[in-house]
């Protein structure tokens, strides 16, 4: 009995010993030398291996990093300035700060705006909704409503709001990554200057079917009537295919054009509201408090936790 | 001997519920649009403009590169407009919208009854007939019939096979002209077999058609008795399964020859077109008319009243429809073409095209999805397809994105004919999946040996 | 008529659902559930309700409560494993033991891994086994069950099988066991007393064998592959040494080789997809069975033997692709 348990024992430990033997060997044997300092990058990185730097993981990001002789090419849209000025600490290299970007939704096709003139019924996905037709509604252009963007999104920062039956973005979260802009078919989702207090103003349509066509198919549709662009005191604005277009790069915020949409197509984010908000925005009531709001534009009083309340006025 | 497809295959109710009703002219419509986009490949440009007066048969689309075709008025009237107009998906593309006014037919046109009966010599002749009077491929995929018919000078066709196997249920518009037209269809054939210099003609035709081949086999045996010309044709009876009519099946059901993975029917010395098209062929060639009218069947059981019509391109189908007596209230959906393949109507205005066969329409109980339950690994997906595919692996390596899985397990083979959706006891959406797997797989092989060339 | 649907194509489906599949199983089944019923009496019917209304209710209660998802039993294939279950069982086992095998069946084997479609072993098999390897005493012992026809008189010690591996074990020769214990074919084959519930009758299996491959539920090749593996394997042996082992035909009626290749071995989700790769399945447990009746410990090995090609099944559908169209 007790030289069984004492066999089992030196048996075992004997095993043991060899086996850790032969790891060690195999493990000097077959290591792969490389750069420390990509490990030391990738520490600092976030992670989240979502691939919006265009690499395949925050590994192959730090390795090219490592590599580069500048920053100026790598840029993690997750992490911000913060994690490429660690980066660059690192490394030793000089970073260009960016600004912050945030996923935007052109779309303001709500359940309410846009009459259905179809049902789909077939697999959840845009994708394959978009390649066989044009959706339920007369609006070729907008949100199908199949939240793509929302599987896209890693970071859970994408929903659907079941009650416009439009993707709503979560701009805490988002890391503008841009998996959901390449995730939509009907590229609505654009990647835009998240702005100071992450104050925006942007078109939210993408319709360019001219102005009578767009209308009749969504009642906030951007017809193309080119107010907004004679407008704009600094020529932020562009019409193209009967779509208005704002460069966040030279808009200032000014939200003139946002009083002047016929359709309320230019939607306005994060800027206080001087009235409680309207139950349901119809286009006038909306373009007529932005504008009580841009006379006094220039220098807005901070409002906290406004945030939340005039997000909501995008419904 | 009843020949088949080797692999897979399924056996859905065919339900020729208006194999019965002759085909009958519909009136012109006041208003007809033109689509520029009625074939693969790049559509038409329009060379009129509003105010413009045409002529039935007139040309008002030129083609855009290769494989392009011409697109000619259906009636005669002023031009109103050219510009966007959503298709049966919702889709803008430009038409042409003309105002009817009664025809009066472009000059060169023989509207006569008359049969024409001989064959001309020239082969190049008979292409540029074919090519400048429009004629596309009215099987489904609407390829410019010419470019079919001259394959590359390396590759050399030994066999025509003219398809009327029709194996989608429902429809029944080839039935009809090969029932009502079959010199005409025999005619074309013997056009092409002049052309592709081949000496073997070979008609498919699925059994549950017995009427069509008599009719087919007659109009043979009359024509072989007067011309030389006709020698070599021959009808040859195909067992009812599905996708029997789909190129490549067809193809190995006759020949026996198997096309290649991304290879083209030329490949295997064959060349296959529709008897419809044949038709269109004996029109644009004997008769230098051009493809503006086809036959289309109306057709369901929620529909009261099942018809096939000889419709101009261009008639809006809810014209159609209000002729026939209008939308039925059971009707769930629309489709163009059959239920197996066709599209889903999403826009009732949209016109008609030069390859519109059919509008079905089914109710909610036959074709609404019913939800998607776990995979049971039953295998019949995989028993299904004709392509020796295993769906169900397709589908999920598909909906993880695996690309290069999905080619070693060949997603770009599929015909997309719908068998292992059709055959899911669980209802999974297996093709809609595969089908945008395929075409990302595609791009990718398309994308890898492009450089090289 | 208000909205058109719009949907990718095929606009149509067949008429078979999962539902449909089940149910077919079950009518297939129903022969040899009458046979057991008819000659095993009450207990038989207690056995066959409480195995199918645990196996239905657990996996109720998992989806529901557990994974918090819409139930699932509508698809019936809960009722199938019940009934597999209950038809492996001997009729006298108490009710409990039917609730541990479902415990094992639906709640082990089948939903841990996700429910239908994902378990790599046949529930059914799974519970039996668990069972036969936890209470030998109870799952080797029949008879003691009073029929609806046939008489009192049923009672049998072990089953046919048991009796030979026993007979052989104390040095007896196969004809001495034969003349002894009075085995007749055509007892095996209509009503054979003695065996667990679904084994008695080959008749029955077979009828429902018939009826699957009519509806075309199940092909033909995973249950002949096994059925001619087991008589060629015993044919060899039987003819090198007619006093040790026994014939084919004794091998095919006894035991649960017809039970275990018509409904068992062709479950869909553990067995391969292709012909062929059902073929390869089908030989395995073939051999697998006859090497544990012959020179195993157990007097019968057809579930062992099922449930280590279950194991193989992910392996043979990767190597067992039907042949594409136009590849070589």
């Amino acid at each position: 009995m007790t030289a069984t348990i004492i066999w089992t024992i030196v048996a075992i430990t004997v095993l043991g010993v060899l086996l850790a033997v032969v790891l060690y060997l195999v493990a000097t044997k077959f290591k792969v030398e490389e750069d420390p300092r990509i490990d030391e990058v990738e520490k600092v990185m976030p992670g989240a291996n979502c691939g919006g730097c265009g690499f395949a993981g925050c590994r192959a990001f730090a390795q090219s990093c490592v590599e580069a002789a500048n920053l100026d090419n790598n840029y993690c849209p997750v992490g911000g300035n913060e994690v490429m000025k660690k980066v660059a600490a690192v490394l030793g290299l000089e970073v260009h700060e960016k600004a912050p970007m945030v996923a935007v939704v052109r779309c303001n096709g709500t359940c309410a705006n846009r009459p259905t003139v179809n049902e789909y019924d077939g697999i959840k996905s845009c994708k394959v909704k978009a390649a066989l037709y044009s959706g339920d509604t007369g609006c070729f252009y907008g949100c199908l409503g199949c939240g793509d963007c929302v599987a896209a999104c890693q970071f859970g920062a994408i929903s659907m709001d079941p009650e416009t039956g439009l993707p709503v973005v979560d701009e805490e979260k988002c890391t503008a990554c841009g998996a959901c802009v390449k995730a939509c078919p009907k590229k609505i989702i654009e990647l835009r200057n998240k702005g100071p207090k992450n104050r925006r103003v942007f078109v939210s349509c993408v319709n360019m079917e001219k102005g009578a066509a767009a209308r009749k198919a969504c009642s906030a549709a951007c017809i193309g009537c080119g107010k907004c662009a004679k407008e704009c005191p600094f020529g932020a604005i562009t019409v193209e295919h009967n779509v208005a277009y704002i460069d966040f790069n030279k808009c200032k915020l000014c939200r003139k054009c946002v009083a002047v949409c016929p359709t309320g197509a230019i939607h306005d984010v994060n800027f206080p509201a001087p009235a409680p908000k309207p139950e349901k925005a119809v286009p006038k009531p909306a373009a007529e408090t932005a504008k009580a709001a841009a006379d006094t534009a220039p220098e807005p009083t901070p409002a906290p936790a406004a945030s939340p309340a005039t997000d909501k006025k995008e419904e | 001997m009843k020949k088949t497809f080797s692999i897979g295959g399924v056996h859905p109710d065919d339900k020729k519920i208006s194999a019965g009703c002759a085909i009958e002219t519909l009136p012109t419509p006041k208003t007809v649009y033109i689509s520029m986009a009625q074939h693969l490949g790049g559509p038409a440009k329009a060379i009129v403009a509003a105010g413009d007066k045409v002529k039935t048969g007139q040309v008002i689309g030129e083609p855009t590169g290769f494989i392009s075709a011409y697109v000619h008025s259906s009636v005669t009237g002023t031009v109103k407009s050219v510009g966007l107009r959503k298709d049966l998906a919702g889709i803008p593309v430009v038409h042409v919208e003309i105002e009817a006014e009664p025809d009066e037919w472009a000059e060169g046109i023989d509207t006569s009854d008359t049969l024409v009966k001989e064959i001309p010599q020239d082969p190049k002749f008979i292409v540029d007939r074919i090519k400048s009077n429009g004629v596309v491929g009215l099987g489904g995929a609407t390829f410019p019939t010419n470019v079919k018919l001259c394959p590359p000078p390396d590759k050399k066709a030994d066999i025509l096979i003219l398809n009327g196997a029709e194996c989608e249920p429902y429809l029944t518009s080839d039935y009809r002209i090969m029932i009502e037209k079959p010199q005409q269809i025999i005619i074309g054939a013997a056009l092409m077999k002049r052309v592709l210099g081949v000496s073997h003609v070979v008609v498919g035709i699925e059994e549950n058609k017995p009427e069509a081949i008599a009719r087919m086999k007659e109009a043979i045996a009359s024509l072989a008795a007067g011309s030389s010309d006709y020698e070599g044709i021959e009808v040859v009876t195909l067992k009812k399964k599905y996708p029997q009519g789909g190129e490549k099946q067809l193809i190995d059901a006759i020949t026996h020859r198997q096309v290649k993975s991304m290879g083209l029917p030329i490949d295997v010395g064959a060349v296959v077109q529709n008897v419809a098209t044949s038709l269109a062929v004996y029109d644009a060639v004997q008769k230098n008319r051009p493809l503006i009218d086809n036959t289309v069947t109306v057709t369901g059981e929620c529909f009261p009243k099942q018809s096939n019509l000889l419709v101009r391109v261009g008639t809006p189908l809810s014209y159609i429809i209000d002729y026939l007596g209008g939308v039925p209230e059971t009707a769930a959906k629309a489709i163009s073409g059959g239920p197996m393949m066709g599209k889903a109507i999403a826009n009732l205005d949209a016109a008609t095209l030069k390859g519109t066969s059919s509008v079905l329409f089914l109710t909610e109980e036959q074709t609404r999805r019913k939800p998607e339950t776990n995979c049971i690994r039953c295998g019949k997906c995989a028993e299904a397809c004709p392509m020796g595919l295993e769906p169900f692996l397709l589908n999920k390596l598909a909906r993880n994105g695996m690309m290069d899985e999905l080619e070693q397990n060949a997603v770009q083979d599929c015909i997309e004919c719908g068998c292992c959706l059709y055959s899911c006891p669980a209802n999974i959406p297996l093709l809609d999946t595969i089908r945008i797997a395929k075409g990302e797989v595609i791009r990718i092989i398309r994308s890898r040996t492009a450089p090289k060339k | 008529m208000n909205k058109l649907l719009v949907s990718p194509s095929p606009h149509i489906h067949s008429k078979t659902s999962t539902r449909s599949l089940m149910l077919d199983v079950v009518i297939a089944l129903l022969p040899s559930v009458l046979v057991t019923v008819l000659f095993y009496g009450w207990s038989a019917v207690a056995i066959l309700a409480s195995s199918v209304v645990f196996c239905v209710l657990l996996e109720y209660l998992i989806t529901r409560y557990l994974l918090k998802k819409p139930s699932t039993i509508g698809d019936m294939s809960a009722v199938v494993t019940g009934i597999i279950l209950a038809l492996n069982l001997p009729p006298t086992a108490p009710w409990w033991v039917a609730m541990i095998g479902a415990i094992v069946a639906i709640g082990v084997t089948k939903m841990t891994f996700g429910g239908l479609g994902q378990n790599v072993f046949n529930p059914a098999i799974t519970g039996r086994v668990f069972l036969l390897i936890s209470f030998p005493a109870i799952m080797t012992t029949w008879g003691g069950a009073k029929g609806f026809i046939g008489g009192a008189d049923a009672v049998s010690g072990a089953t046919p099988l048991g009796i030979v591996k026993e007979g052989l074990m104390q040095g007896q020769t196969l004809q001495q066991i034969f003349d002894l214990h009075d085995f007749s074919y055509a007892q095996m084959l209509f009503v054979n007393i003695g065996g667990s519930a679904g084994e008695i009758s080959a008749i029955a299996i077979i009828i429902g064998f018939i009826y699957l491959l009519a509806r075309k539920v199940i092909r033909p090749y995973i249950t002949l592959s096994i059925l001619v593996t087991v008589a060629v394997f015993s044919g060899i042996f039987w003819l090198i040494d007619p006093s040790q082992y026994t014939d084919p035909l004794f091998n095919l009626l006894t035991g649960g080789v017809l039970l275990g290749s018509v409904f068992m071995a062709t479950d869909y989700v553990t067995s391969p997809m292709s012909d062929k790769g059902g073929i390869i399945f089908g030989v395995g447990i073939g051999i697998i069975t006859m090497l544990i009746r012959y020179f195993g410990s157990y007097p019968e090995g057809m579930s062992f033997a099922i449930l280590i090609m279950n194991s193989t099944v992910p392996l043979i559908n990767k190597f067992c692709k039907q042949k594409k169209f136009g590849r070589a």
